[in-house]
């Protein structure tokens, strides 16, 4: 075989190895794309995003809150709610960004149709999380306004809410596309959903506080990214907003930078071959 | 005229596989250039260089004087795609497929409208506009991809099988609009595992295989030189073999013809067939065929007529 150290092999390393994700105004386009399909099926999805939710909520809330009264000083219902937006637009955005993604990138070959057009694969990688998100954002707002439908929205606070769900959107979104890169067949979210996803909605102080938890737990629950997500938006709910929002948020949205970072790599890794 | 793509020593690797194997060529502007070549040999994959979906591993590409691995955005803005495997968006209709493409490429929605419904037309689909995909056939889903492609007027037109599995009309009406799309000015680079479409489209075409390039030139050029003007076909008896056959027929390989044996049959490449028949004391009992030389003769002699995959 030929070996000939021409001098375009630079540029190729260069380009590979690119760290930052190379993005312009044209990952919106992907977004729209989305976006313009879901409009057509829209209702089917909300229903599934909130239903199950719902269900929590009434169960839970009404069910179990008889029983368990107060916690942190407030009726059990109105702890359960700030969480619960949470972890809807957790599901909404992993399962576009798993199912969905996988779909389009394997089975339709969207992403290889996109790819003869000026649009980037980062490009699509960005299109997908913000659509992702945008779904976190659409569920978390229809959950948003149930709840104001059952008083429990009692500070003007709580409609940031509606950005905190689009902040957990982006992170869950982008932790899905690194699941969804390294994914063989749809089976493997079936283990993705249980070993991360189900222990996060369980763990990260939607149900009790995390304080409950023993020591060691606590600190396992402080690295799950949806405990600061629950957290930041119990506070909304209650009008306190302070430092601790703050971190939260702060810690949000460095996790979801770099699950992204990580999300471009692992695409391009499996999709430039 | 100006060199739209041009290419030397593009290789592309699969790990240690070598699907491209340093071939270099030229397209000219205003040419239709076609890559014959068996399964496996390695069109898909150039394809994919030149329009920049595959980086490339060794050698230079430059496409509409551009090199593509560093001006991709540039590049994909001015040539249009048409891939070999479907990946028309199943979940939009026909027009909003189009609207949606015309997206990636930054059209304004207006002016892509407009272009859409005119290209629809042109391919005879503008009544299908608003049908989902699935309703189209394959024909018509082909048609929409070649419409697809061009969306964004590109100057350089990539088709990877446009008319596989279609029927011969289907086949001819995207003859008859490829050749108009090229008296537009657009360069053509098309694969095709059909020999009557590279014969009626390309003015000059490679075969290719194993990665590499056997042959280069027009059609005609390569038949002349390559199977010369006429082929007979003499078809073998049961347990009968080339030796046996041309002792049957008449002794020896006439003079000025080449003589080729498959399985079953044995094809005399020669400038004067008539000729040839009538010196060979060929018994009326035995199955022949007089004929013209064609592509398929020269794509059969250079690969070989064993299957690939
Ligand atoms: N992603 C890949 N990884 C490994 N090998 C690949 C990959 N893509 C293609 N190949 C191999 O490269 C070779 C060339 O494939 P290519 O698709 O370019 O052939 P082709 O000429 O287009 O064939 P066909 O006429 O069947 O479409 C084949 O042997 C194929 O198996
Ligand atoms: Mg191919």
């Amino acid at each position: 075989m030929r070996e000939r150290a021409g001098p375009r092999q630079p540029v190729m390393a260069r380009r590979s190895s690119r760290l930052l994700p190379d993005l312009t105004w044209r990952a919106v386009t992907v977004w729209y794309r989305d976006a313009r399909v879901w409009t057509t099926f829209y209702k089917a999805s909300v229903i599934g995003n909130l239903g199950e939710p719902l269900l929590y909520l009434l169960a839970m809330g009404w069910g179990l809150g008889r029983m368990v009264g107060t916690v942190d000083g407030v009726p059990y219902i109105q702890f359960l709610a700030p969480g619960l937006v949470c972890s809807t637009a957790m599901y909404a955005a992993t399962f576009e960004c798993t199912f969905g993604a996988f779909t389009r990138m394997t089975r339709q070959h969207t992403y290889n149709a996109i790819l003869a057009t000026p649009v980037s694969l980062d490009e699509i990688v960005a299109g997908e999380i913000l659509w992702g998100a945008t779904k976190g954002f659409l569920s978390g707002a229809a959950m948003l306004l149930v709840m104001a439908l059952f008083g429990l929205v009692t500070s003007l606070w709580a409609l940031l809410a509606l950005a905190l769900s689009f902040l957990i959107g982006l992170l869950f979104s982008a932790l899905s596309m690194i699941v969804t890169a390294k994914s063989p067949s749809y089976d493997f979210f079936s283990y993705y959903f249980t070993l991360a996803i189900a222990p996060m909605f369980l763990f990260s102080g939607i149900f009790f506080p995390v304080g409950n938890l023993p020591q060691w737990a606590q600190t396992v629950a402080w690295f799950l990214p949806l405990t600061h997500g629950v957290s930041a938006s119990r506070d909304l709910f209650a009008g306190e907003v302070g430092w601790r929002i703050a971190s939260d948020t702060l810690w949000l949205v460095v996790f979801f930078l770099a699950s992204f970072i990580v999300a471009v790599r692992e695409i391009r890794k499996r999709m430039v071959l | 005229m100006s060199i739209v793509v041009s290419a030397t020593d593009l290789t592309k690797r699969f790990g240690s596989f070598t699907a491209v194997d340093g071939i270099s060529f030229e397209v000219l502007k205003g040419q239709c250039f076609g890559f014959l070549g068996p399964n496996g040999a390695g069109k898909t994959t150039t394809m994919h260089m030149i329009t920049n979906f595959l980086p490339i591993t060794q050698g230079a590409l430059s496409v509409l004087g551009l090199e593509v691995m560093t001006n991709a955005r540039v590049v994909k803005a001015r040539i249009g795609v048409v891939p070999q495997e479907n990946n028309l968006d199943t979940d939009l209709k026909v027009l909003e497929n189009l609207l949606v493409y015309s997206r990636y490429h930054g059209i304004p929605l207006r002016q892509a409208r407009g272009r859409a419904m005119e290209l629809l037309s042109f391919f005879q689909l503008a009544e299908h506009a608003r049908s989902p995909i699935e309703q189209l056939s394959g024909g018509m889903q082909r048609r929409l991809l070649i419409v697809r492609g061009l969306i964004n007027e590109p100057e350089l037109l990539i088709l990877d099988e446009p008319t596989t599995g279609l029927d011969p009309q289907a086949r001819h009406v995207i003859w008859q609009k490829l050749r108009q799309l090229q008296a537009q000015g657009v360069t053509l680079i098309l694969t095709t595992h059909y020999m009557e479409e590279a014969e009626q489209l390309c003015d000059r075409l490679v075969i290719i295989d194993h990665g590499r390039i056997l042959v280069e030139g027009t059609p005609r050029d390569l038949i002349r030189k390559h199977a010369g003007q006429e082929v007979i076909e003499v078809r073998l008896r049961p347990g009968e073999d080339r030796e046996r056959c041309l002792e049957t027929i008449g002794g020896t390989v006439p003079e000025g013809a080449e003589v080729e044996c498959s399985a079953d049959t044995l094809f005399i490449y020669s400038a004067d067939a008539a000729k040839i028949l009538t010196d060979l004391a060929i018994d009326p009992g035995r199955t022949i065929l007089h004929r013209r030389a064609t592509l398929e003769d020269v794509f059969l002699r250079l690969t070989g007529r064993e299957l690939r995959e």
